[in-house]
């Protein structure tokens, strides 16, 4: 049969092939060090809690998104825009700082307790599973309802308009219009969400604990760094694996639309309905825009006054956190621009690579990072590798997204101007310098403000390798809050967030500057 | 000479075969239906489509072997002729270096061109602030910088006007006298081939026909072109 002539190099396929071996080389190392494969009630207990906390939080984040995107998409109001670019910020919230954010409002001396013993109600504990729940609920709620935001404004106007002209009351357009357009997107946005709460560590490292909130990578962390019992710590990072690698298998049958990104703000025409509804919309928006915006103001209310007082211990690890952050960035950006090129131009092996880009997502930064752990510790000690181990994991973890921001754009240049290119002989780093990277500036610019902004704020990896002199800005912050230092950990947090979210609006901005 | 030797494509749900060979410059149309297989010659001779048999040979080098850019073959596509990042100069110097910097020397032709081609003044600016025509034109300057002797136009002006389009033919022809290069051109518009080429070659039923003087077909059309042209 007559076929595309298809270009062949070696770059993207080695690049494929490392990133499939890393990955799939910490599982196999995981696996031959695993201490048999029957697990003891305490590991039964980590799965168990592992899956009902992921699921409760899915469940309620998604539940309660529907209400609120909605609200969003039919009503037009003063900081509407801003309240949209608000629910993008916890993503981008290092997650140790949200948790000391919660903390302080939900905490036994929050602002929530003080308000429950004014009206002489008994004190409520963050601390348990509904404590990991609603931290959970914190971060994902706003992505959630991001989700379904695109899945409204989607809807194409001309429906409603042809549901007014019709007449149609409210619940028949509900169930012909706003229903379907639901059925086809919650499973996606439930799925995201399951995910990204199996792997959320630091939440339950804070909050959770004990023989009944125990996630497994919590249990990993204990295993390494209190038992030193390395085959049990495989077994557990194998049943993680596992986990993630079935919901990702499970994301792949729905069609997931992207939560990030600039956040479509089209004008909908979905009925505005007056009365009830509309204080009751008024509400709910209050209401979750305070749920955000507390914990996040306690940390600046918090962390200012003594953001000059912080040692130089603090900053000297913000400079560690800056340099991992850049340096994984670099690499992530690197694999996945080229993996995303390789993939549009149907280069060999295309569907090989696409699965080894989308990998990571089924391993977690300490899966990752008990298997490197293993690897290593015949030959070097954890804390003279933990910088590299931490650069190198995060820029692994950090590469799907990069691919998925770039893959749509490189399609599109390929098929707009790739014949053009190759025509004009244009290849290299000439093609990168004059077409790729001008064209590709905007998804590189979000990609690179993502990865940069998730690298700072990480705490896994780090948590398994680091000594005494090495910690990063996240370590160092949870380890103020776990000496009750909370004056500094609060100011090292805000060090923290205006480090992550200030690398992502410089290279988001430059981004769309460098567009042209 | 180019020559299509026993040329054959085929695909899932299409064939074309091409046997035949044309002198090396002036204009052939190449005609058909939409969906003929039309374009799909023109990639072929260009090398972005392997055929499954046969070969494409120029003055008796086959040209099978050569990426797209080696071959002796410069092509306008149906739109996508420019970078809209980069401007008309821009764009025409990367026809010359393929993105190394320009020297004096290139400049000074890239200059030239721009003026030949009726764009004097225009070589800052970005395509989107060109007309369609002018588009074109500078189209037609990366052909003429990239200087090879054959040229293949994949219908670039089928969205401009008739008047335009037929500018922009009188152009081709121009330049195509000067530079004494083969064009082929395709067209779905019968009276292009009656006006531009002396020759043109008929692609219907998978098949591409040997060229013939475009009077004599049109004199005597075959049944295919009858149906075409209604």
């Amino acid at each position: 049969m007559a076929r595309r002539a298809r270009p062949l190099k070696a770059g993207a396929p080695v690049l494929s092939g490392a990133l499939a071996t890393f990955v799939l080389g910490a599982v196999l190392v995981l696996a031959l060090n695993a201490e048999g494969f029957s697990l003891r009630p305490a590991e039964w207990a980590a799965l168990l809690f592992t899956l009902k906390q992921a699921a409760l939080s899915a469940f309620f984040a998604t539940l309660l998104a529907i209400p609120t995107a909605r609200a969003l998409a039919r009503r037009r109001f003063l900081g509407r825009a801003a309240l949209i670019a608000l629910m993008g910020a916890p993503f981008l919230l290092p997650v140790v700082v949200a948790v000391i954010g919660m903390l302080s409002i939900y905490g036994r001396q929050g602002i929530a307790n003080q308000l429950l013993s004014l009206l002489h109600l008994p004190p409520f504990s963050i601390f348990g599973l509904h404590g990991v729940v609603l931290t959970n609920v914190f971060f994902d709620l706003p992505l959630a309802t991001r989700i379904l935001l695109n899945g409204w404004s989607a809807i194409p106007s001309e429906r409603f308009r042809l549901a007014e002209t019709l007449g149609l009351p409210p619940a028949t357009l509900r169930s012909h219009i706003e229903y379907p357009m639901l059925r086809e997107v919650l499973p996606g946005a439930f799925v995201v969400v399951f995910l990204l709460c199996l792997t959320s560590f630091v939440v339950s490292l804070t909050l959770g604990g004990g023989p009944k909130a125990t996630t497994l990578e919590l249990a990993i962390y204990q295993a390494i760094r209190f038992d030193f019992d390395l085959g049990r710590a495989a077994l557990l990072a194998l049943l993680q694996f596992g986990c993630c690698a079935l919901a990702v298998l499970l994301a792949g049958r729905f069609t997931i639309a992207s939560g990030m990104g600039a956040g479509r703000d089209r004008l909908s025409r979905i009925p505005a309905p007056a009365g009830w509804r509309q204080a009751g919309d008024a509400v709910l928006l209050a209401t979750v825009t305070l749920f955000l915006i507390l914990p996040l103001a306690a940390i600046v209310a918090g962390g200012l006054p003594a953001v000059t007082q912080l040692s130089a211990n603090v900053w000297n690890s913000a400079l560690r956190s800056l340099i991992i952050a850049l340096l994984s960035t670099l690499l992530a950006t690197s694999g996945g621009l080229t993996l995303a090129l390789a993939v549009a131009a149907k280069a060999r092996w295309a569907a090989a690579m696409e699965m080894s880009a989308m990998l990571p997502m089924a391993a977690s930064g300490l899966v990752l990072g008990t298997g490197m752990f293993l690897v290593l510790r015949p030959y070097s000690t954890p804390e003279s590798v933990a910088l590299p181990a931490t650069i190198m994991v995060n820029a692994v973890m950090a590469l799907p997204f990069l691919y998925r921001a770039l893959l749509p754009e490189a399609r599109a240049l390929e098929a707009d101007y790739g014949r053009l290119c190759a025509t004009l002989n244009l290849q290299g780093i000439a093609r990168l310098r004059h077409i790729t990277l001008p064209r590709l500036a905007r998804p590189l610019g979000l990609g690179c403000g993502i990865a940069a902004a998730l690298s700072a704020g990480d705490l896994g990896v780090i948590a398994l390798f680091a000594g005494d002199t090495n910690a990063t800005l996240p370590l160092m912050v949870r380890r103020l809050a776990g000496a009750y230092r909370m004056d500094e950990a609060a100011a090292a947090s805000l060090v923290l967030v205006a480090l992550s979210f200030g690398l992502f609006l410089l290279f988001d901005i430059g981004g769309r500057r460098a567009a042209p | 000479m180019l020559h299509l030797e026993n040329l054959r494509l085929s695909f899932p749900d299409f064939t074309l075969t091409a046997n035949w060979s044309v002198a090396p410059s002036g204009i052939v149309a190449v005609i058909g239906s939409s969906g003929a297989g039309k374009s799909t010659l023109l990639m072929t001779i260009a090398g972005f489509l392997s055929p499954t048999s046969g070969k494409v040979l120029w003055q008796g080098q086959d040209l099978g072997p050569l990426p797209p850019a080696e071959r002796p073959v410069s092509i306008l596509f149906q739109d996508q002729n420019l970078f809209p990042h980069l401007t008309v100069a821009q764009n025409l110097g990367l026809a010359l270096t393929a993105g190394k910097r320009l020297d004096a020397a290139q400049t000074a032709r890239v200059a030239k061109v721009i003026d030949r081609l009726g764009l004097t003044g225009m070589g800052g600016r970005r395509p989107a602030d060109l007309s369609g025509g002018q588009q074109g034109r500078a189209a037609l300057g990366r052909m003429l910088l990239q200087d090879r002797p054959i040229v293949l136009l994949d219908e670039p002006f089928a969205a401009l006007g008739p008047a335009l389009k037929t500018d922009l033919l009188q152009l081709v022809r121009e330049l195509a006298a000067e530079t004494g290069s083969l064009v082929l051109l395709v067209t779905h518009d019968p009276r292009d081939a009656q006006r531009f080429a002396e020759r043109t070659v008929l692609v219907a039923d998978g098949i591409a026909l040997p060229p013939t003087p475009t009077a004599d077909l049109f004199a005597d059309p075959p049944a295919a072109l009858r149906d075409y042209v209604g």
